[in-house]
């Protein structure tokens, strides 16, 4: 199996440490993403992949250790350095994070309206085309309470495409959706990837999305992080 | 957290949310929301209570200053006038207020916090203290100004009538002790309170639900500390304006 170093990856995260009071949840977790794949970081619940997302795209401070996305670290920049960055990042959510008095529309528009100099009808076309994109067309006008789970996960997908980024991000983008709708989202995830280029990184627990998603897989347990082989040998095996 | 670093953090977050880039083309229509959201939404309940403030002042008034009959029925309008313009209507509005819009605006940011939303803005590179806290407390203080002059004049509308139909004060009369002991102090320095009072409302709202973490539970909490703490603070302030403007 391939072990990537740092020579054409867009993400390192190097050695980050992070520990809640006596719990050490991350300790001197290092590896790298390369351009256009995707990392897959497998772990049962509660052993920190969120928090490890969240210190990636510096959402959450680590204790030591940093990460450097397309040359820039992100705990080394200032607010405005960070934002930029960010403006290259798209992040799922896994509890989707939707704004509940914004319709889907609204919600996919929200960073074309913030970042971006397009107009009304522009912005209203882009997220149409979005939306086309993760399977959702003419679902515009439908507020996240009259959604389904799996729905907003696509809409949250939508939400994190809206800027083009160069990153994707997703927090368990699959748990608690029927098996019709995590094919879907598996699906989109690789489309994603292949057809559009877009490097990231995935968490998650489940070992079939990892498999079905990943180009690299890692699985993190008691806050350190280890290499797996496609059948996820070194975790399950 | 002690008395002085919970002043030092609610200071920093106020200087946080209002010292940095407007961006108004993009805030704008955000601040129109909450003029609407704090404003208008606010009237019906300022109405009724401003009115009945009126009433109760002409009455109490009457009852304690003019109805010995040694005192001439023009005070009842100049001490009505001057006790709604100095106190009365601004901090009654205020508190309202802060009842209705600091608990909201506290829930609303909580459970923004809770479901994540506030990260997602994060992470979409939108300063959440623009997003959020900006145009609330740009908004209140747009808002609450304008609620305070209505219910002035709601409440003096009222009193002068009350006075006029049920206590043989004729609306000459009233008029005469409210207009010749005008005194434009009192009606600008109750406005500049207002002016303090919106910052602290719409600040406790957004300060209490930014800082929430946990779930529901903790979201209740911080919409019943952003009231207290909104009423409170108008209080210690209304007493510090008044040393200033009217000592």
């Amino acid at each position: 199996m391939q072990l990537y170093t740092s020579g054409g990856c867009v993400i390192e995260v190097k050695e980050i440490s992070k520990r809640f009071e006596e719990i050490v949840v991350l300790d001197h977790v290092s590896f790298t993403v390369p351009e256009a794949k995707l990392v897959v970081i497998l772990g049962p619940s509660g052993t920190g992949k969120t928090v490890l997302l969240k210190s990636i795209i510096g959402l959450s401070a680590v204790d030591e250790g940093e990460v450097i996305i397309d040359g820039q670290s992100v705990q080394k920049s200032d607010r405005n350095q960070i934002y930029e960055l960010r403006q290259k990042i798209g992040f799922v959510f896994q509890g989707t994070a939707l704004f509940d008095s914004m319709n889907v529309r609204e919600n996919v528009a929200l960073p074309l309206v913030e970042h971006s100099s397009a107009s009304t009808r522009e912005i209203r076309e882009k997220v149409s085309r979005i939306l086309e994109i993760v399977g959702l067309p003419g679902k515009e006008s439908m507020y996240p309470r009259a959604l389904s789970g799996g729905m907003k996960r696509l809409v949250s997908i939508a939400r994190a495409l809206s800027l083009d980024p160069k990153y994707l991000f997703y927090d368990e983008p699959t748990t608690g959706l029927d098996p019709v709708m995590k094919d879907r989202i598996v699906k989109l995830i690789v489309n994603l990837r292949k057809d559009y280029r877009k490097s990231g990184v995935v968490v998650t627990h489940d070992l079939e999305t990892a498999r079905a998603i990943g180009d690299i897989l890692y699985m993190l347990k008691n806050g350190r992080i280890a290499q797996l082989d496609k059948i996820g040998k070194e975790y399950y095996g | 957290m002690n008395l002085f670093s919970s002043i030092t953090d609610y200071t920093g977050f106020l200087i946080r949310s209002v010292f940095i880039p407007w961006r108004l083309a993009k805030t704008r229509s955000m601040i129109l929301d909450q003029v609407f959201d704090v404003g208008i939404r606010s009237l019906p309940l300022i109405l009724v209570i401003a009115t009945f403030v009126g009433l109760v002042s002409t009455v109490q008034t009457l009852y304690q200053i003019v109805g010995s009959g040694t005192v001439p029925k023009y005070i009842l309008g100049y001490t009505v006038g001057r006790m709604v313009l100095i106190e009365l209507g601004p901090v009654l509005t205020a508190l309202m207020v802060s009842g209705r819009c600091a608990s909201s605006m506290a829930a609303e940011i909580g459970t923004m916090r809770v479901t994540e939303q506030i990260d997602a803005l994060e992470v979409m590179a939108v300063d959440p203290y623009r997003f959020l806290c900006l145009p609330r407390i740009i908004g209140t203080f747009i808002a609450v100004p304008i609620l305070t002059i209505i219910a002035e004049f709601d409440a003096l509308l009222f009193g002068a009538a009350y006075a006029n139909y049920f206590l043989g004060v004729p609306f000459s009369v009233f008029n005469y002790g409210l207009i010749h002991f005008f005194f434009p102090r009192d009606f600008f320095g109750g406005l500049i309170k207002t002016l303090f009072f919106s910052v602290v409302i719409a600040t406790s709202g957004c300060y209490f639900g930014f800082r929430v973490k946990g779930g529901a539970r903790e979201v209740g909490h911080a919409a019943t500390r952003a009231v207290v703490t909104a009423s409170i603070l108008v209080l210690i302030l209304d007493f510090l304006v008044a040393l200033i403007v009217f000592s």
